[in-house]
């Protein structure tokens, strides 16, 4: 038989450029294929320490992003009333001017009426420096309605937290659990070591309402009722500790359990006992007498008591093994049975104790105790917004760092391992500065970490400082922001007005706010004299999203293949545990129209201003552009936001400028790492090697370890404050409340709005891994798999509203109604509805057809959530925040459900009107 | 199945047009003007069905290629059945038009190779084990009855047509029954679909794709099945038992007239069916069939 | 030529691990990113930002559940695409040759200067496989990377197919399914590979691995490491525990 000629060798391409993708905040590294110029293949980088030559859904179709017809393509002035759409195309010189002239009277006269805030990119050490330098305290990113909580609880316990900061051994664990996880930013790594570990026969188990994507995958599912997880991980807690089952050489070595705490009533109860120098001691086993808790050869006493004060340790296993949170006690609430809730425990206590691993490798640590080996708990953990997305949120996450610290599974072989620059205690983190003075910078970074009630950004008369009301009584540790609260309060003149919001990259008119109709209707409503009470609004994104309707003047952006970005060790690098990693993006094909990288343009504003450290003494800008910037400038000296090929080209982690640098990591691929060596890549925290590594490369200038906090004593000052202690005093309302959240031991309360009983039903959304956010649906190829959403309903649900396929449901909440598509699924919690995020689209929005399905039968659940709780019995209306740090509880949604009749032309509820279109509809690709 | 207007035709009609053919050469003894056009539309008959399936193609100027395969494909078998078919009536058509005296005997092959085109054609349906419903001799068997009643009508063979008729109800109702359980007979469920079935009850979670696609253009149509039963009433009704009658109480030209009429409209309701009620077992994976 | 080869030299053809599998669909667009630009003409899309968008793909994932009768349900995704059956029926029903099998490996493909878009090879596969490109009118399937497996201009380790290379949970194996001793093989041995529909008869190459055994019994065994402590009050709790040290 002749079979026709196949050519098996064609060749790919003319080029490749190695660039970092940007479809989602994962920063993997890709293999753009270029023919004549153009993108014909995106693949990827095999040598990338993120993705390892894998790419996710998103990724492999990133060049219809770049070929998206709702890419906008030059700058826009709004001519007609704002969200009519009448927008006219200027020069950039004009938009530039426009800014600026809007910028520089704020400037001189009150910075803080500038609100800066920005959503999904990787640039935050470059916007925070520069609202610093413009003098703002209005500024943040997208954390506070993201994932704070888990940040936060994570850095106040651990020096690090999960996100994409911390991973597990994928090489070494045996059981790794996963509490409230879809997807994530590090979702090629999680996926890639899920994969691993399965390969390896190690067990996964899902804890997570719903059971799909890694939880489907799981070796074992457990279908926990939404908000109940730090119930739960307590219980889980309470087994370890009834049996003993806990690293009582680790917590006594690395962790604050030997700490005695204070038991005189009055303004120190609770806080450490200190001394002379002001320094909190342990009791040490081999004199029974005090010593310092970093001397050599110490050995902490758990079970001390000095002059009648205890070890944190007693205070600890006091409090759980309370029998409110026995297996029992807990099992209904939490929607899993007391039996299983043991089991669990039981195989986290054999495999951490059981199956111990060590690795031959001596270490020294910061007592200058020597280690023969390596002794790991090879139990591993990973958590997300399930956890944090809830008003509990922040303790939940404090619980599970608890959990973790009681294996002795953080940080050693075979458990959950920290990313440089973690770990980083606390202490090492800065304090929120928040005190604008016209016409200078601010004297410090802008978000921090809040010690006490005396770091709180208020103003002298106890008001917030920022517009958001973070770092207030309301939520002291606010240390992202709250992104969420950004236009309600500017739209309530709450604690003030500002003048101008200057948005980057967050699609605050749609999928990003709670409360989508009513922030629409904040961002246009108008004051008696017909001026907007938000008076200007200014917006840089890169395509027709629903928010650039709502804007006065639109910044456009380039893709991310055409411009440089810096994925820098400043802000979220590319590291993994075992080194610490940065990348870049480079303009691997040409513009084709009239956008600027935004970066540059924010860097051409500053200049413009004159705002320090942009401008030359002569007043010329410093840089040209964003790329002059990533290879010059310093943040302290010899420490760039770039962190390979410095000085000579040779030099890692420190050094002078290097003019080649950005054309080096260009050769190596688009990143550079600098390896942990090997003496010094687990016990970081307490690992002189790593220790003095960190030090040579720049993260720290000196050597800082410490001990994990299983105590808070930051929270225990706010739980002071509010009983009555200090000059710091939180207002009479709040008192009880903090009273309860800052507790410093991690502790379980019901999420807020947990008690109408009218909405008996949890809804959650869900990631889907092919989509990210709104943006995703403008892909030609992501929007024929996923361009609608239905409502997935539990068979107990199912079957009592007598739902069939093909059926709709009118969803009920507190804040609104929505009428969609329902599905059955049967692996889902009993009392849990979801649906995939950000998949309803506004009509008119992202270049698609009026009759996208998108915007038709796709829906959104924020038209039901609100970014206020329902008033309370004192009319206060309370935000929809976790207590602690005002993490947006997304999570803690409640509803009802109806079977009702399609609506007319099988559209779902509320059907907004179409946003003006500010490109044209996209035809043939 | 997708019940594609141009596939419909085609069969309908090309097989009643070889099988007025067939007659014509072995029956009939047409000369002159008559033979011509009664040769001639038995070929435009066929033909124009041919030409349909034509424009059924994708890539129809490369329609040539289908006569290559005819060593493994039933499609290329009945291409090469349809041409050499009307090349083997030819000479007779001609012989009859201009009377040139050709024995009759040589129709008898032509009729042969036009039978053997109808049996082809519904061969490609009676392979496909994909389609549990078609995969079976009552396939071509059908094909074939359809082609005769239709020449016979054509032909005007009063009592051939009613039996021919008839032999179309009896296949016609053992292809029903046997094709209607013919699904489950195959054994393919979501279950070995998926090889998940010894696991516990599989079902459809999420579509792979939540847009259209060919293979839900194509294959998994379901759009009127519920008209089923009206639909074999129409077959049966108006395309058998209605010409019967027909044939038998009108006399003449004009009861066959009317009996063709109501042929082609059950044949079309029975050729559409047959599509549509055909369920591939890719359906399965769309929890659709 | 639509006659099969009889015996291939190889069986070349992917092992999906549904045990793994997250449904994630990278395989789906990466498939969809090398075939655009690759063997044959490019998958298009109709109406892309339209109201009814549709295009060609040549590998779907789609996602089940699965109810045990005594365990937990389950939700098992499923990526399906060309199997490169032994006795394809796809490639005996095509009237022009296009469709045809490998001798020298087993890859099924479709010739598309030969293919007349006749749409019957997709109507014979019995997993929805082919797909007709509505722009080209050609009938599409997966190629098996056929111009990446031996494609000498690119490194030797990105010699596979481009789903298996993008896969991130490593779901997707590559190889020769007619050797005994290669990785795939052994890897079908171990985890009992199986066919999809085998009463079609086709004899896919393609295996899938089921989903490992899920969710504990509910056993009270595992509960006995967490008894050898008890202790009265919590100073004899504190006295046991700490006495371990
Ligand atoms: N119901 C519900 N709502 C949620 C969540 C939830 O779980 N449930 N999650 C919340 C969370 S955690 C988050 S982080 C937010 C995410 O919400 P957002 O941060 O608002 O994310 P996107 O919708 O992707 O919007 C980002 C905007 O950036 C634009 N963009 C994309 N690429 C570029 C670029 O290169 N340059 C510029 N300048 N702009 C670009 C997009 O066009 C889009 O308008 O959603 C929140 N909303
Ligand atoms: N593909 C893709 N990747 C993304 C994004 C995207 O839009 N698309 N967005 C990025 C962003 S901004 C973020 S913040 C991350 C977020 O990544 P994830 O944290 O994975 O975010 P969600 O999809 O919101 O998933 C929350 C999970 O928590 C579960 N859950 C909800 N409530 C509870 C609960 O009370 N307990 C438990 N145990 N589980 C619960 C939900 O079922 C869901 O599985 O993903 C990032 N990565
Ligand atoms: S996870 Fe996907 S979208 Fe995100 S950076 Fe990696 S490849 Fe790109
Ligand atoms: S899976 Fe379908 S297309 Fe592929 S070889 Fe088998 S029958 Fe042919
Ligand atoms: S569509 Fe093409 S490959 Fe398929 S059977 Fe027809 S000619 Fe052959
Ligand atoms: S082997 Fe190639 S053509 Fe086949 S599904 Fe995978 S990527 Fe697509
Ligand atoms: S890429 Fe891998 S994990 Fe993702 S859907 Fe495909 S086979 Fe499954
Ligand atoms: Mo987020």
């Amino acid at each position: 038989m002749n079979q026709p000629f196949v050519n098996t060798s064609p060749q790919v391409s003319d080029e490749i450029r190695q660039t970092t993708c940007y479809m989602c905040a994962c920063r993997c590294g890709i293999n753009v294929h270029l023919k004549s110029g153009r993108v014909s293949y995106i693949e990827g980088n095999r040598d990338h320490p993120i993705n390892k030559g894998v790419l996710c859904a998103k990724g492999a179709s990133g060049i219809m992003q770049v070929t998206a017809p709702s890419r906008l393509r030059a700058p826009l002035r709004r001519v007609g009333p704002r969200g009519s759409g009448a927008f006219e195309e200027i020069s950039w010189e004009e938009a530039l001017q426009t800014a600026v002239d809007w910028m520089r009277p704020l400037r001189d006269t009150a910075p803080e009426k500038l609100a800066f805030f920005t959503g999904r990119d990787q640039s935050q050490a470059l916007t925070g420096w520069w609202a610093q330098a413009f003098g703002t305290p209005n500024y943040a990113a997208h954390g506070g309605f993201c994932s704070v909580n888990m940040a936060a609880a994570g850095i106040y316990t651990l020096g690090g937290a999960f996100w994409e900061f911390g991973a597990p051994d994928w090489e070494r664990s045996k059981l790794f659990v996963l509490f409230g996880v879809a997807e994530d930013h590090d979702s090629n790594p999680i996926k890639i070591g899920i994969g691993k570990m399965k390969a390896r026969g190690a067990r996964v188990i899902g804890v997570n309402p719903i059971r799909t994507g890694y939880n489907a995958v799981a070796d074992d599912w457990i279908g926990i009722t939404p908000g109940t997880d730090g119930l739960l991980i307590l219980s889980l807690i309470h087994c370890l500790l009834e049996s003993g089952k806990v690293d009582l050489d680790y917590l006594a070595r690395f962790t604050n359990a030997a700490y005695l705490v204070n038991s005189t009533d009055g303004p120190n109860k609770g806080l450490f006992v200190r001394n002379a120098e002001a320094q909190p001691f342990v009791i040490d086993r081999r004199t029974g007498a005090p010593a310092p808790w970093e001397a050599k050869g110490v050995q902490p006493d758990l079970g001390a008591v000095w002059q009648g004060h205890r070890t944190v340790f007693q205070h600890m296993a006091e409090r759980y093994l309370a029998s409110e949170y026995a297996p029992e006690a807990v099992a209904e609430r939490c929607g899993v049975t007391a039996l299983r809730i043991r089991q669990l425990a039981a195989e986290l206590a054999s495999v951490a104790f059981d199956q111990a691993v060590e690795i031959a490798q001596p270490w020294v640590d910061f007592r200058g105790d020597e280690h023969a080996t390596m002794i790991g708990r090879p139990v591993s953990f990973h958590a997300m917004r399930g956890i944090s997305a809830h008003s509990n949120g922040f303790q939940t996450a404090r619980a599970l760092h608890l959990l973790q610290i009681l294996l002795g599974a953080v940080e050693t072989p075979g458990s959950w391992r920290m990313k440089p620059p973690y770990p980083k205690p606390v202490e090492a983190h800065p304090t929120p500065h928040f005190v604008s003075v016209p016409g200078k910078p601010l004297s410090g970074p802008i978000l921090g970490y809040v010690r006490g009630p005396e770091q709180l950004a208020l103003r002298p008369d106890g008001s917030p400082a920022r517009i958001d009301k973070a770092y207030s009584w309301e939520n002291p540790f606010s240390a992202h922001g709250l992104m969420h609260m950004v236009i309600p309060n500017a739209a309530a003149g709450e604690p003030y007005r500002i003048d101008t919001l200057f948005l980057y990259m967050a699609n605050m008119a749609w999928n990003s706010s709670m409360n989508t109709a009513q922030v629409m209707q904040m961002l246009t409503a108008q004051e008696s004299d017909g001026s907007y009470t938000i008076p200007r609004i200014i917006y840089s994104d890169a395509y027709a999203s629903e928010m650039v309707a709502y804007a006065d003047l639109i910044l456009p952006d380039t893709t991310y293949l055409e411009r440089h970005d810096c994925i820098s060790m400043l802000d979220r690098p590319v590291s993994e545990p075992d080194a610490a990693g940065d990348a870049i993006r480079w303009p691997v094909v040409e513009l084709d129209r009239d956008v600027r990288g935004f970066q540059s343009v924010l860097l051409d504003l500053g200049a413009r201003l004159g705002l320090p450290g942009m401008v030359n003494s002569d007043g010329t800008a410093l840089y040209k552009d964003y790329a002059e910037y990533m290879v010059n400038h310093l943040r302290r000296p010899g420490v760039g936001p770039l962190m390979g090929f410095r000085g000579t080209g040779a030099e890692e982690g420190r050094g002078a400028a290097n003019p080649a640098q950005i054309a080096r990591y260009i050769e190596n691929g688009g990143f550079y790492q600098a390896h942990v060596p090997e003496a010094a890549s687990f016990f970081k925290p307490w690992n002189m090697a790593y220790q003095e590594w960190a030090v040579e490369i720049g993260l720290f200038d000196t050597p800082q370890p410490y001990l994990f906090n299983i105590w808070s004593e930051p929270m225990r000052r706010f739980q002071l404050a509010a009983e009555g202690h200090g000059p710091h005093q939180p207002p009479d309302h709040l008192r009880d409340r903090l009273r309860q959240a800052m507790d410093p031991l991690p502790l379980w309360y019901a999420p807020f709005g947990d008690a109408d009983e009218r909405f008996p039903i949890h809804a959650l959304t869900q990631r889907p891994m092919d989509m990210y956010h709104s943006w995703g649906s403008q892909n030609a190829w992501l929007r024929q798999i996923r361009g609608h959403n239905p409502l997935f309903v539990p068979t107990k649900l199912w079957k009592e509203h007598g739902f069939h396929e093909g059926d709709w449901a009118r969803v009920t909440s507190a804040n609104g109604q929505i009428t969609v598509p329902v599905v059955h699924m049967a692996a889902l919690n009993p009392h849990t509805v979801w649906t995939w995020n950000a998949i309803g689209k506004r009509k008119g929005a992202w270049a698609l057809n009026d009759g996208a399905p998108e915007a038709t039968r796709g829906f959104l659940l924020n038209h039901l959530i609100s970014e206020l709780l329902p008033p309370k019995g004192d009319g206060m209306r309370y935000s929809n925040s976790d207590p602690v740090t005002g993490q947006a509880a997304w999570f803690d949604l409640r509803v009802r459900i109806e079977r009702v009749p399609a609506p007319d032309g099988g559209a779902s509820l509320p059907a907004f009107g179409a946003v003006p279109r500010v490109v044209p509809e996209g035809g043939a690709k | 199945m997708n019940p594609a207007p141009s596939v419909i035709v085609f069969t309908v009609l090309s097989g009643m047009g070889f099988g007025y053919l067939a007659l014509l050469a072995t029956f009939h003894d047409y000369s002159g003007a008559a033979a011509f056009w009664h040769w001639a539309f038995g070929y435009v008959l066929a033909t124009i069905g041919l030409m349909a399936s034509v424009f059924h193609l994708g890539n129809p100027q490369r329609a040539w290629r289908a006569f290559t395969q005819w060593r493994s494909s039933w499609l290329s078998r009945e291409a090469w059945g349809a041409v050499l078919t009307l090349l083997a009536f030819a000479p007779l058509a001609l012989s009859d038009w201009l009377g040139l005296g050709l024995p009759r005997g040589f129709g008898w092959l032509g009729a042969a190779l036009a039978l053997a085109t109808v049996l082809a054609t519904g061969m490609i349906y009676a392979q496909i084990r994909a389609v549990p419903r078609w995969h079976h001799w009552s396939v071509p068997l059908l094909f074939l009855a359809y082609a005769v009643a239709g020449g016979c009508l054509l032909a005007g063979f009063r009592v051939s047509a009613i039996l021919a008729l008839v032999a179309v109800a009896i296949t016609l109702w053992l292809h029903w029954r046997i094709g209607d359980g013919a699904f489950a007979r195959a054994g393919s469920t979501l279950g070995s679909a998926t090889g998940l079935g010894a696991r516990g009850a599989v079902s459809v979670f999420e579509p792979a794709h939540t847009a259209g696609s060919y293979l839900l253009r194509e294959m998994i149509y379901v759009v009127g099945r519920r008209h089923v039963p009206k639909l074999r009433m129409l077959a049966l009704g108006a395309g058998v038992a209605a010409p019967v009658l027909a044939l038998l109480l009108v006399p003449g030209t004009a009861g066959f007239g009317l009996a063709i009429l109501l042929y082609l409209v059950g044949a079309l309701a029975q050729r559409w069916l047959f599509f549509a009620q055909a369920e591939h077992v890719v359906g399965l994976y769309y929890g659709k069939r | 030529m639509t006659c099969l080869p009889g015996k291939t030299d190889k069986a070349l053809g992917l092992v999906i691990d549904l045990d793994t599998c997250v449904g994630c669909q990278a395989c789906v667009t990466a498939c969809k990113g090398w075939n655009d630009q690759g063997y044959g003409a490019p998958l298009s899309d109709q109406n892309p930002y339209g109201a009814e968008p549709s295009g060609t793909f040549l590998n779907r994932v789609h996602s089940y559940q699965v109810q045990p009768d005594a365990a937990a349900p389950m939700i098992v995704n499923f990526p399906r695409s060309c199997l490169h059956c032994a006795d394809a029926p796809c490639v005996t029903v095509c009237p022009t040759g296009a469709s045809y099998k490998r001798a020298e490996d087993g890859i099924v493909l479709v010739n598309e200067d030969a293919c007349i878009g006749c749409g019957l090879c997709a109507w014979a596969c019995p997993y929805g496989a082919r797909e007709m490109d509505a722009d080209a009118g050609v009938m599409k399937k997966c190629t098996l990377c056929v111009d990446r497996i031996y494609n000498d201009t690119l490194p030797e380790v990105d010699r596979e197919p481009a789903c298996v290379r993008t896969c991130p949970t490593g779901a997707r194996h590559f190889g020769d399914l007619a050797d005994p001793t290669s990785a795939v093989s052994q890897l079908v041995a171990a985890r009992a590979g199986y066919d999809l529909m085998p009463e079609q008869a086709t004899r896919p190459t393609n295996k899938y691995l089921p989903p490992r055994q899920k969710d504990r019994p509910d056993q009270a065994s595992l509960l006995a490491p967490l008894l050898d402590i008890k202790a009265t009050g919590f100073a004899g709790w504190l006295d046991r525990v700490l006495g371990k040290i």
